[in-house]
């Protein structure tokens, strides 16, 4: 499911599945982009704050381009104890790899994966980022 | 011939583009095609260039007529100048036909009164356009044929389109001898400034596509379905993208927009701050320019709230570009009550 912001319009609150994952993604050439996503933090329920929230920053690949600050976006993935990925949308090979990390992800929140819950997945994350 | 007519119409050549030089040559009917047979052009354009001197030496070429070489160019890469737009007026009813060769010899007799060394060359073209190229001396120097400035003039219109050189002095000249050949009154300079002639043209002339305030019923869905990429990804947000769309829609029109290279503010409002901060202490305006530059600012202008990065509606500062004709602003203090803030002519 896409969207542009949060809340989620709830005319649609029927129609929706389980949410297991949120990927905040934040344009590291849009300063709205990052205003955007702060925004819709505060309208997020607490409990998906548990690993179930991931933040990805794109457009990294141009380096001339870049308009937020990365102390920002640290902040952010400490304030709201979440990883931060980074990744780059425009190269193929980056985008595939990207997708198949978030479904590993996903997995994990979901469930599917015996032995490993998202918390405690989160916090591995976590762990090894602070390396 | 004079060496400086052949320098010129050498250097005139290596601008060409190689493959559009023979096309170019044609056009400007100076060599007969007996002649331009005999020009290799496959070879390197210094040589290319150097056999047209050598043709246009058997010709005995002037410099009026390397003019008009240099005006065919000028006409096919007219994106290569800045044009300014100037709008003349009159005084009461205008009921006088034009008549082209009246406006040319008011032209150049005003001018040459003024200055006695100019070159001028005119051309007219198919959709009413005349082109006047003036190459500028001074009274001890001969025309500088690399310093000109072209004036476009459509003759139904009270438009001037102007590609000045360097020699800012010279404006008010042309600007005068403008008015006198065309029987009008006055002269001003429009806020309006591109690369790109046609768009200015465009805008002028309103026929760039405008939002008419008119009813949008649903749109028609063979328009507005975008290919459904892949079934599995559910868009929460269409209703805002809808809006996003529509207003974009509303601001900017359904077609292709003209092509302007910068939006320039001049802010001479008051800093607001907070009152403790004291930072200025004089009540002085704070003077500020705020430039928006792209190779095509108007179309990057209506993506910016399709693509998330801007709220719509955008200001009206950046949509009514077009529509008041200008792209160069300045901004000022509402005076009164209210603090605010107004566009000024």
């Amino acid at each position: 499911h896409l969207t542009t912001s949060l809340p989620l319009p709830s005319e649609r609150d029927h129609l929706r599945p389980r949410i297991d994952l949120i990927v905040f993604m934040i344009d590291i050439k849009s300063k709205y982009s990052l205003k955007n996503v702060e925004a819709s933090l505060a309208h997020l329920d607490a409990s998906f704050f548990l690993g179930k929230v991931c933040f990805l920053v794109t457009g990294v690949g141009r380096v001339n381009f870049c308009s937020v600050e990365m102390n920002a976006i640290w902040k952010l993935g400490e304030a709201y104890c979440s990883p931060v990925l980074f990744c780059e949308l425009e190269l193929e090979g980056i985008r595939i790899a990207t997708a198949q990390r978030l479904l590993r992800m996903l997995q994990i929140c979901a469930g599917h994966i015996p032995g490993v819950s998202a918390l405690s997945f989160g916090t591995l994350m976590r762990n090894t980022a602070d390396d | 011939m004079d060496e400086t007519v052949a320098e010129y119409i050498r250097r005139t050549v290596l601008k060409i583009p190689r493959d559009e030089i023979k096309a170019m040559l044609q056009k400007w009917g100076f060599l007969s095609e007996e002649q331009l047979e005999t020009v290799n052009f496959h070879q390197i354009k210094d040589n290319i260039s150097q056999d047209v001197v050598q043709l246009c030496e058997e010709n005995s070429a002037d410099i009026k007529q390397a003019a008009v070489l240099d005006m065919i160019y000028n006409h096919i890469y007219s994106n290569k100048r800045t044009w300014s737009v100037y709008q003349m007026s009159k005084r009461g009813e205008d009921t006088e036909v034009f008549d082209l060769t009246d406006f040319k010899k008011k032209f150049k007799r005003r001018l040459r009164s003024d200055l006695k060394n100019v070159t001028i060359n005119f051309k007219e073209y198919e959709d009413n356009a005349i082109w006047i190229r003036i190459a500028w001396g001074t009274p001890y120097k001969k025309p500088n044929q690399y310093k000109t400035s072209y004036v476009v003039y459509h003759s139904q219109t009270p438009y001037v389109f102007i590609s000045a050189s360097v020699l800012k002095s010279n404006m008010p000249l042309l600007c005068q001898a403008l008015v006198v050949a065309s029987n009008y009154h006055d002269i001003r300079e429009m806020e309006l400034r591109s690369h790109s002639l046609n768009s200015l043209k465009d805008i002028v002339f309103k026929k760039y596509s405008q939002n008419f305030q008119s009813y949008y019923p649903r749109p028609l869905q063979e328009r507005n379905v975008a290919p459904e990429t892949d079934l599995r990804i559910v868009e929460e947000n269409r209703s805002e993208k809808e809006r996003i769309q529509r207003l974009t829609r509303e601001a900017f029109g359904d077609g292709p927009q003209p092509k302007l290279e910068f939006a320039q503010y001049k802010l001479e409002t008051m800093f607001k701050s907070d009152p403790t901060m004291d930072v200025l202490d004089k009540k002085e305006p704070f003077r500020c320019l705020v430039k928006f530059s792209s190779p095509h600012l108007l179309e990057s202008l209506k993506s910016l709230a399709p693509m998330g990065m801007a709220d719509a509606p955008l200001s009206p500062l950046l949509t009514c570009i077009p529509q008041k004709a200008r792209n160069y602003f300045k901004i000022r203090e509402k005076k009164g009550l209210l603090p605010g803030s107004f566009l000024s002519p």
